[in-house]
């Protein structure tokens, strides 16, 4: 059985302001050193999937810069590997893509052509970890025509902001998106596994009449259709529900049976390699409860935090609960509580940048 | 664009590293949280614009090879030029190498296949930060037939190195190999230039010679300048250590620690690169206690640690104290322990309670040739039961189990290896 992954990484979210104003929510930085579409690419390759597209159209440049030629998940390969799929101009006209389902429909060829008889749907701003081939197992054992994951999600999730679904056995026989009054807690992932063929021809038969969303083309086939749920039970969260939610996801590595599962468990998660050193600890550094990353310089305190790679907190300096990314300097004697930093900023000496109820985020290059 | 090809001499067994090159080659030994010696050099080649390059292997190659498999971390897998593993190999005159005028006197088809102008010898062994290019100035400039780089190094030391003798030219008129009693303190760092055709035709009388050793150092270059060729010493001024013995490799390695250690890891515009496994970043928990340390991705730290290298992976437990020590990568500690002035190489798993490098000073008891520096030097993949407590200067041999200790105390000096 031969898989095509297809990731959806096109999205912007205006919940989180600064942090997207530059790139595709999939680009993400996350725990120091990733990029969230890092997850559901290694998940796919973890898998033993060797045909990726990506599927992009939101300020792509840092995620392409991220990609590269897929060297880093072994996707740089004479047949299938890594495939950027993005919006284009051509003879009949140019047009952005109107939805899930309309991007992958201006993509046919990619499903037209190769060997895979079966199709992996994710999405680029997931974080989450999954042995794949339990999904593949569990739809042919319980023969379905197409399989959505799904999750019973706890009350730390906004139920409003997902698809809630209902199902019978294995079976849905609802999915109400966005409800504002939401029957039960079992979420739609927005994680889709079928037949290649079976997707070419639900996308003619409904793209041509204008419906564009690959789940409202499923939900108006339920009856038809056997349309399985794989109820997963690890760790998902989705980066791009809001500021709060990044900063929660972020700090939920600092949890010991998170970091297990999601760096350890069901293979491990790839990214592009930076090559720095690994992190100095000076010594008047104090360091409690965080993440440090490859190229940190600390001398300062930090706690409850996570350092991306190359980050310097200098001697006297206080940070804590904060996301901090790439080579963002926090010099002497500044505090920095409550706060997501992002790339390349500057907090100068004595600097004073503390959230009080709401997170502080302050954007890249920013100098404080 | 210069035609030069790097050769890096890379056979070595680094006899006085003990444990730590029982299984790997010299140039394999980790270096500095997630390096292994031979990055130094291949990085400086990249870094210098040199992507032609020949890596020279002999003693226990496979864990090297693996290692810069084929050249990917450093840019060498390329179309043109890159990387070539060249090892000893049966057909003709050839067989192991001799030395290392013998080790490139065996390549010189592959040498004159690549037809550089000039060949950079470089060992694959010393960690070191150089742009090659101010040496290839220099040599061009002197109009030179070989160039030597070298440095003044303390006297009393002089004679572990080739000690050179120079006139006011740079031109080098005398040249000894570990000398008993040196003329001077300007030592040679390993590091030459040779204009390629100069250089063969004295690989080729070399080769004939059945008095030599076959040994750059102790017979090519003596001989070329006995011969009064043009041989000038090119002086480095940068940081350049050849680690070794255990004291200078965990020397070495603390030395990274320092506010402003002699080797920068961290000039963006000099990278090092190496090979290495995927793993998340470093973790430390809320009771760690960390200072004057270099910590490695994949590390989880519950306790503390001062003035150490952990490479990757390597996890700390709880009430657990590890003191200038170099823990190589995927070694685990358990809770309450202490190691103190100690290697502790890859891979190790170490039981709860264990104590390590306490005690009174004592000799080496396996080998005080190697064992001098009092550093108790833990092999790869053994595993110390809970309890123990092992002294200093001890040595604790490749793939130790808790069946080989026969008492709870390893006093110092003394060393357990393992039993088939």
């Amino acid at each position: 059985m031969r898989v095509l992954g297809l990731i959806l990484a096109g999205g912007h979210s205006e919940s989180l302001g600064p942090l997207v104003s530059k790139r595709a929510s999939a680009a993400l930085p996350v725990f120091g050193k990733y990029r969230a579409i890092d997850f559901t690419l290694s998940n796919m390759v973890n898998a033993g999937i060797r045909k990726v597209g990506v599927l992009t159209q939101y300020n792509p440049r840092s995620l392409m810069d991220h990609l590269g030629s897929g060297k880093e998940w072994d996707l740089d390969r004479k047949n299938g590997g890594l495939f950027i799929l993005q919006p284009y101009v051509s003879a009949e006209g140019s047009y952005w893509y109107k939805g899930t389902a309309d991007a992958i429909f201006q993509n046919m060829t990619i499903l037209r052509r190769g060997e895979e008889d079966y199709v992996l749907i994710g999405s680029g701003d997931h974080i989450y970890k999954i042995d794949f081939t339990q999904v593949f197992n569990f739809h042919f054992s319980t023969g379905a025509d197409i399989t959505l994951l799904v999750k019973y999600l706890d009350e730390t999730y906004d139920l409003t902001q997902y698809g809630i679904v209902q199902m019978e056995g294995h079976r849905i026989v609802s999915i109400e998106e966005k409800p504002q009054r939401p029957k039960g807690n079992l979420a739609f992932l927005g994680i889709y596994f079928m037949n290649k063929y079976l997707l070419m021809e639900l996308l003619y038969n409904y793209v041509t009449k204008g419906e564009n969303d690959l789940l409202n083309i499923i939900v108006s086939q339920l009856g038809r259709l056997k349309v399985h749920g794989y109820v997963f039970e690890g760790y998902w969260r989705n980066v791009k529900k809001g500021i709060d939610e990044y900063f929660r996801i972020n700090m939920d590595a600092l949890k010991k049976e998170i970091r297990e599962e999601l760096f350890y468990k069901y293979g491990k998660v790839y990214t592009k390699l930076k090559d720095l050193p690994p992190p100095k600890i000076g010594s008047s550094a104090v360091i409690k409860n965080s993440i440090i990353s490859d190229g940190c310089i600390v001398n300062g305190h930090v706690e409850n935090s996570v350092l991306f790679r190359g980050v310097i907190v200098k001697a006297g300096a206080v940070v804590e609960n904060a996301v901090v990314m790439q080579d963002t300097v926090i010099e002497e004697g500044a505090v920095v509580k409550n706060a997501i930093l992002d790339k390349e900023v500057l907090i100068r000496q004595q600097g004073r940048l503390v959230g009080k109820e709401k997170l502080v985020v302050m954007e890249k290059r920013a100098v404080l | 664009m210069r035609r030069v090809l790097a050769l890096i001499l890379a056979g070595g067994h680094g006899k006085r590293l003990g444990v730590l090159t029982e299984k790997i080659a010299k140039p394999a030994v980790p270096f500095g949280g997630k390096y292994r010696l031979i990055d130094f050099t291949l990085s400086n080649c990249v870094n210098s614009g040199i992507y032609h390059v020949g890596v020279l292997t002999q003693y226990r190659p496979h864990l090297l090879i693996n290692h810069i498999g084929i050249g990917r971390p450093w840019d060498l897998d390329r179309k043109k030029g890159g990387l070539f593993v060249l090892q000893p190999y049966l057909g003709g005159v050839a067989g192991w190498y001799r030395g290392t005028a013998d080790a490139v006197y065996q390549n010189i088809e592959f040498v004159d296949e690549v037809n550089p102008e000039r060949v950079l010898i470089l060992s694959g062994d010393h960690v070191y930060a150089m742009d090659y290019n101010d040496m290839l100035d220099f040599h061009i400039l002197k109009n030179a037939e070989g160039t030597i780089a070298c440095m003044e190094v303390p006297l009393d030391e002089a004679s572990r190195f080739g000690i050179m003798v120079t006139d006011v030219e740079s031109r080098i008129v005398d040249f000894e190999e570990k000398p008993a009693r040196p003329r001077s303190n300007l030592a040679s760092l390993g590091i030459y230039v040779f204009n390629w055709s100069f250089l063969r035709e004295y690989l080729m009388k070399d080769a004939q010679d059945e008095n030599s050793s076959h040994d750059f150092g102790k017979d090519v270059i003596p001989r070329m300048i006995r011969e009064g060729r043009r041989i000038f010493a090119f002086r480095f001024s940068g940081y350049w250590r050849d680690v070794g013995t255990i004291r200078s490799y965990w020397e070495s390695n603390l030395e990274l620690t320092r506010p402003l250690p002699p080797l920068n890891l961290y000039d963006r515009h000099w990278r090092f690169y190496t090979q290495t496994e995927e793993m998340p970043p470093a973790y430390c928990a809320p009771e760690s206690k960390i200072s004057n340390s270099i910590i490695s991705e994949g590390c989880e730290i519950h306790g503390t640690v001062e003035n150490s290298v952990l490479f990757q992976g390597v996890h700390v437990g709880e009430g657990s104290v590890i003191k200038n020590s170099v823990v190589m990568t995927g070694t685990i500690v358990g809770r309450n322990c202490f190691i103190e002035n100690s290697i502790v190489a890859e891979r190790v798993i170490i039981a709860d309670n264990v104590q390590i490098g306490v005690g009174e000073d004592a000799p080496s008891s396996l080998d005080p040739e190697v064992y001098t520096g009092l550093i108790t030097v833990i092999g790869m993949y053994s595993r110390i039961p809970e309890n123990t407590r092992i002294g200093k200067n001890c040595v604790v041999g490749v793939g130790v189990t808790e069946q080989d200790f026969t008492s709870k105390e390893l006093p110092s000096g003394g060393f357990v290896l393992h039993r088939e």
